[in-house]
């Protein structure tokens, strides 16, 4: 047997089903996915999913990094909020050399991962509703993604593949710009978010579409290992933010979510709501930094915190660090750690392994996307096509973290 | 809930597994420990279904390769619970030569995916699971690229022309 063929049941004695392949490049999918599926008239009889078009074999080339240069690469994992992932990474490395973060970095920290997790709801949830058939809205909320890109690129120089921070805190401190743009959002996206929810939470048409669709009770979504929004809608409240605090996650006020049937109106529900609670953390975030001291933008570790250029060509030590950073000779300690983060779809883990040499011996990254599609094509049986389309969407699979 | 604290936990796997339990330590706060391939599915079955463990959620598995040992491939369950908030890592060393190990997807669905992962880039076989199949490489590889003896591409070959890459 061709291994590379997906494998159907014998479930179609007389040939009257038809078999519809699905993607890889299809726009109904939003992404490089591949789903084979068997269909009697628009319902699915079973379908195969078939992953690894974009697989850039990101473990392997982590083994052959030193640390600071595998942030790049955490950039196009989840690829609609690398911020998230790339501090996923620092905080990562930060435990491994037990390094504490002062907390004026913690708070710029959550600012940004949670403008990152809005941008990533943005497009899940605008998504839906363009499946369902709602241009307005995907058109609308979109721009205000475009602000959040405004912000990062403000901060960092980059939008989409952010590579923003450092290990030990941030490249530079936020400009008075930044600040700016981060109060303007702060006024006017509430604004647009409540248009967004009038113009869909009560909307028959879009009811109708996703209430009691694609229905996942809560022990089948821990069976599956789904985590993070999708795991929430089905009555889990389960955020890496609280039961593990990152970053003084701690020291915020702020409410999880929760659904009850697991249906695609209740993530969409639980999306928007989340996006509600992010405001207030970014909002809380730009008070406490208020009482911090300013322009303290990274901890005080010189021997890992890569130093500014003027100073490498200036300042002896620094020449040194960046010298013993960039050749990935790095004091760290021979160990292994697992660091999980609440990624825009649910723990985005990294399980990093050290052993003193230049480079990681191994680096796995615990994908929420991958973990999380597995479930699709078993729950799509029995669901028309149509509803399997918004299935996939209110999933928020994204291509770069289910390949690696 | 009381809190269940690590020695605990070692102290009834201990218990019920004597010394298949070896190497206990806690790098990080999080306990980690071997134990061998003919009792990991009854491990990892006691800690799923014992209600003071009560590791409900698998939360990944991978393997990692260290060529110069004995059993050389390291297969790794993360285990979390979700309601005493620990975590706790089990590492089962097996032969590389004949990587084969229980397959846990009798205890999770979520199990499935992750062990054709493990099998696609480390070559363990999973004996029981339902689809071993490569999941992210093509079938044509012939080899689980993972493995330390695959390097990767060196950066200094000279026979791949730009030209031919429109570069």
């Amino acid at each position: 047997m061709n291994h590379n063929q997906p494998v159907y049941t014998d479930n179609d004695p007389q040939n009257e089903l038809v078999t519809l392949n699905l993607g890889p490049t299809h726009p109904a999918t939003h992404g490089v996915f591949q789903n084979v599926i068997q269909l009697d008239g628009e319902r699915i009889v079973s379908g195969v999913s078939t992953i690894g078009y974009i697989h850039r074999a990101f473990e392997k080339i982590a083994e052959h990094r030193p640390f600071y240069q595998i942030t790049p690469l955490t950039d196009r994992l989840n690829y609609c909020s690398s911020p998230i992932n790339n501090m996923g990474w620092h905080m990562t490395v930060e435990k491994l050399l037990n390094i504490q973060m002062p907390k004026r970095v913690d708070y710029l920290r959550v600012i940004i991962m949670e403008l990152s997790r809005i941008a990533d709801h943005i497009i899940c949830n605008t998504i839906i509703a363009q499946d369902t058939g709602a241009t307005t809205t995907f058109l609308y909320l979109f721009q205000f993604r475009e602000h959040i890109y405004e912000i990062f690129e403000e901060i960092c120089g980059a939008r989409l593949t952010t590579n923003i921070g450092r290990i030990g805190g941030f490249e530079r401190d936020f400009n008075d710009i930044a600040f700016a743009k981060i109060n303007k959002f702060l006024k006017e996206f509430p604004v647009a978010l409540k248009e967004f929810e009038s113009l869909l939470n009560r909307n028959r048409i879009f009811i109708d579409r996703t209430s009691g669709v694609a229905c996942v009770t809560a022990e089948q979504g821990l069976d599956y290992g789904w985590t993070g929004p999708l795991l929430r809608s089905t009555g889990v409240d389960y955020d890496v933010r609280v039961s593990e605090p990152y970053a003084s996650y701690q020291d915020f006020d702020f409410e999880i979510p929760v659904g009850t049937t697991g249906d695609i109106y209740d993530r969409y529900r639980v999306r928007n709501e989340e996006m509600w609670q992010s405001l207030r953390l970014i909002e809380q975030g730009m008070e406490k930094l208020k009482s911090e001291p300013a322009g303290i933008f990274h901890a005080d570790v010189p021997e890992f915190y890569l130093p500014a250029k003027e100073e490498v060509y200036n300042n002896m030590e620094a020449l040194i660090y960046h010298f013993k950073i960039v050749m990935g000779e790095i004091d760290a300690p021979k160990a292994e750690v697992y660091h999980a983060v609440e990624g825009g779809n649910g723990e985005l883990g990294f399980y990093l392994i050290n052993d003193g040499g230049r480079t990681p011996y191994r680096l796995h990254f615990r994908r929420p996307s991958f973990i999380n599609y597995q479930m699709f094509a078993p729950m799509s049986k029995g669901m028309l096509l149509s509803d399997a389309i918004i299935n996939m969407s209110s999933m928020n699979i994204i291509a770069g973290e289910l390949d690696a | 809930m009381a809190e269940v604290t690590n020695n605990e936990i070692v102290q009834a796997l201990t218990e019920k597994f004597g010394g298949q339990i070896i190497g206990v330590n806690e790098p990080y706060g999080l306990l980690t420990f071997e134990t061998t391939k003919d009792v990991i599915i009854e491990v990892l079955r006691f800690l799923k279904e014992n209600t003071t463990t009560n590791f409900n959620f698998l939360t990944d598995i991978t393997a990692v390769h260290y060529p110069e040992k004995k059993h050389g491939i390291a297969v790794v369950y993360h285990l979390h619970s979700m309601v005493q908030k620990i975590r706790i890592r089990v590492k089962v060393f097996i032969d590389e030569h004949h990587p084969t190990i229980p397959t846990a997807t009798v205890l999770w669905n979520s199990a499935n995916w992750m062990e054709r992962e493990t099998y696609d880039f480390f070559g363990v076989k999973f004996e029981g699971h339902p689809d071993l199949r490569r999941i992210l490489n093509m079938d044509e590889l012939g080899v689980h690229p993972m493995l330390k003896q695959y390097p990767l591409e060196d950066p200094n070959r000279v026979d791949k022309k730009d030209e031919y890459f429109g570069r």
